[in-house]
């Protein structure tokens, strides 16, 4: 007989994997702005999320130990001191998805680092979202992240977007001869004295250097490692040893922190994604309720009778109730090492083996589309960016196999928040879908577009690079798969651009990947949301 | 020489006013009382009418409209010029102006104000927002004395269109990278003609426009 401890430790690790049998019941899988409810084929191997772990029972007595406690450096207390410029720079609403039930946890550690700065005899506090080059967020949103006081007391002159286009707001820390490897932050931060970094760090690439590399940076410094080569040198982005793309942010970071002061505090949140009244969604269909069922049925029913955009409205506007598990604070590298122990241990799954068919349900959130529509692009990028990446060690689909998404991919697009977008997809896709050639003949001129930096700047729209960045970020899962169907896409056009098939149905979409792979090709689905990362053996 | 210039339309899209309200100051500022009260009460008596012709055609409207111009002197209507832009032209002038205007300039565009306007009462704005160039309607002038009318072609719709082409011929511009700007669905042939067109603070009509082609649309203020 075994020991419990190991019994216990296998169970951990097999529960999430279940085999569908004959008897399976039907999957709930996302498909954009509704559900489809599926039966997949025998010996399809479903991955579940694990169950969300346990929160840290008093959030601000945690913020207050890790600032107490921090990493290789001193106590936060002891590095403030009267006079001083103090800058806050917070992470953006691209973390967590959906946005998280109030108080956000930025806001619980802002209330403690502003009444410690209070404390202290520090009045020169600005607070600055590292938006880089995300949209910036709006006055509702800004509030909602740091509470009505603090809002209050700091909103537009001390709490803003950063700006990664003000000519008179960058300042050049580095700068190589040649041009090409800049390192420019925000000229508040620049003149900081101390910089607190206030984090959540809801995937391992979130977080470390990344935060300051690329949350308070501009184009030319993004330039280093927003691009095709660095993505295609890139062998995990979720593996800060295995990431080319972390490691020119750290050697970004690492300049910053040789110029600057920053202080980091992570935290990491478990995924209980769902709250109250859709808290089933995360359970696997073997223990769904008959309540549960009827919950789903009518969710299903709703929602399609819906126009989208008011189920897209609808499923914003649930909050999921994430509890943080863990608080690091202090220098840069052990605060994020400490961090990414605790979120592997929330996410990962470990199974064995790669698969030759995988698929990939598809949500209607992103990071780049909270409050707005998930387009053409980011479908791309939520497909063959993330959840193709959502591993540890291999990718879950073979070389050469076939990826299976799951979304309606709509010709939709949000003209505020996406005006870029619309041009790349409608006049450069048709012309290739090569990153390299994208990037050299037009990154520049979508980037520099007077039109574009004014929405940017002044409006609520993604930098008009950003397009570029969505597309570089698919680029592994381009070049890894052999083909890529979209079950249940609406339209012919959107998939042929992006180089893809369709099909009417999911049944349709394996029994299509089994003709490419061949009749005894293993399937497996990855069974988002809520987050799952998977450890292949 | 830059390889791409950036066009903008100025009444509606730079600055809050328009061609009659740069008219009314000429007309306040007559030089004799008879002249300012004629000029100023003909001119309000006359809105209803500037604005139903507006919208029916812009060329007809420009062609009846700037014939409140005639019998005024050329001298007279130069050295106002600079007051009139301080006291109407500078305070309308969208504060985000200035920003679209320098964001071009750091890449490279040469800056074109294309307007309908005349072009002694656009050239201080002109200085002011350091423009390259300046393509505007001409009024004639016999004797030192304005006749009302305007040498063709008037600078409008479709001749928009034809005089940034000429322009980028003569520059040796690029028009496919060139940027146009405007708030008026007049100015469609524009739009059309440059590589990147953006719709400001558009009418309805160029709203819908710019959405059926995804031209971007900017909000001034």
């Amino acid at each position: 007989m075994r020991p419990l401890k190991t019994l216990r430790k296998l169970y951990d690790e097999e529960s999430q994997v279940v085999i569908t049998e004959k008897g399976s019941p039907p999957r709930a899988l996302f498909y954009g702005e509704n559900f489809l409810l599926e039966d997949l084929p025998v010996g399809t191997r479903v991955i579940f999320p694990r169950p969300p772990m346990t929160g840290v029972p008093n959030v601000k007595a945690a913020i207050r130990w890790a600032i107490n406690h921090p990493e290789d450096m001193e106590p936060l207390h002891a590095l403030l001191r009267p006079g001083m410029r103090l800058t806050c720079v917070i992470d953006d609403i691209s973390v967590p998805l959906p946005p998280m039930v109030t108080p956000d946890v930025r806001q619980s550690i802002l209330e403690v680092v502003l009444e410690l700065a209070a404390d202290s005899g520090v009045d020169d506090i600005h607070l600055v979202i590292a938006n880089a080059l995300h949209r910036r967020m709006t006055e509702s949103e800004m509030r909602r992240m740091v509470g009505t006081k603090i809002f209050d007391a700091y909103y537009p002159d001390r709490y803003y977007n950063h700006d990664a286009e003000d000519p008179d707001g960058i300042v050049e820390l580095e700068r190589s001869p040649c041009g090409s490897h800049v390192v420019a932050v925000n000229r508040r931060v620049a003149e900081s004295d101390l910089i607190v970094y206030v984090n959540v760090n809801f995937v391992p690439m979130n977080g470390g250097h990344k935060s300051m590399g690329t949350g308070v940076a501009n184009y030319a410094s993004l330039r280093a490692h927003h691009n095709p080569k660095t993505i295609r040198d890139t062998e995990s982005y979720m593996e800060p040893g295995r990431s080319e793309l972390y490691r020119r942010n750290q050697r970004i970071g690492e300049a910053i922190d040789k110029h600057l002061k920053v202080f980091h505090i992570e935290t990491s949140l478990n995924n209980r994604m769902f709250g109250p009244g859709v808290e089933f969604l995360a359970k696997k269909e073997e223990d769904y309720t008959e309540a549960d069922r009827l919950k789903l049925q009518a969710m299903r029913f709703a929602l399609s009778k819906m126009p989208r955009a008011a189920a897209r409205t609808v499923l914003n506007s649930i909050p999921a109730p994430y509890e943080v598990t863990g608080v690091f604070a202090g220098a840069t590298e052990p605060t994020h090492a400490k961090t990414l122990e605790k979120v592997w241990q929330q996410y990962v799954v470990p199974v064995e083996g790669q698969s030759d068919i995988v698929i990939f349900p598809i949500p209607f959130i992103s990071p780049y589309s909270v409050n707005s529509i998930l387009n053409p692009l980011l479908v791309q990028v939520m497909a063959l960016g993330y959840f193709f990446n959502l591993n540890r060690g291999v990718p879950l689909v073979k070389k050469g196999g076939v990826l299976i998404l799951t979304h309606p991919a709509y010709d939709e697009f949000d003209p505020v928040q996406h005006p870029s977008y619309i041009e790349f997809f409608n006049r450069l896709l048709p012309e290739t879908r090569d990153a390299v050639q994208l990037e050299q003949k037009y990154e520049k001129e979508f980037a520099e577009n007077p039109s574009y930096v004014h929405l940017y700047r002044k409006g609520n729209a993604y930098h008009g690079v950003h397009p570029f960045y969505m597309w570089y970020w698919g680029e592994n899962g381009r070049q890894h798969m052999g083909k890529v169907i979209v079950a249940g896409g609406e339209n012919n056009h959107v998939p042929a651009l992006m180089g893809w098939e369709r099909t009417d149905t999911l049944t349709e979409a394996i029994e299509e990947a089994r003709g490419f792979m061949g009749r005894s090709a293993s399937i497996s689905m990855l069974r988002i949301a809520p987050t799952v990362m998977v450890d292949v053996k | 020489m830059p390889a791409k210039a950036a066009f903008y339309d100025v009444d509606g899209t730079l600055v809050k006013t328009n061609v009659v309200h740069v008219y009314a100051y000429y007309a306040m500022n007559r030089g004799s009382l008879l002249g300012t009260v004629g000029r100023t009460l003909a001119t309000a008596a006359s809105v209803p009418l500037f604005a139903a012709m507006d919208a029916l055609d812009r060329k007809t409207f420009n062609e009846f409209f700037y014939r409140y111009y005639a019998g005024l002197s050329e001298d007279r209507l130069v050295s106002i010029a600079e007051d009139m832009f301080e006291d109407v032209l500078q305070p309308a002038l969208y504060s985000e102006s200035k920003d679209l205007i320098d964001q071009a300039r750091r890449v490279g565009c040469r800056i074109v104000l294309v307007t309908g306007a005349l072009d002694f009462t656009m050239r201080p704005l002109a200085r002011y927002l350091g423009a390259d160039e300046l393509i505007a309607n001409k009024m004639q002038f016999v004797g030192g004395v304005a006749t009302g009318k305007v040498i063709p072609p008037i600078i409008e719709g479709a001749n928009k269109a034809n005089a940034i082409r000429s322009y980028c011929v003569r520059e040796g511009l690029s028009l496919d990278q060139c940027h146009g700007y405007s708030d008026s669905s007049s100015d469609y042939a524009m739009l059309s003609v440059v590589g990147r067109p953006t719709a400001v603070n558009p009418d309805l009509r160029l709203r819908n426009i710019a959405r059926a082609y995804n031209w971007p649309i900017l909000d001034l203020k």
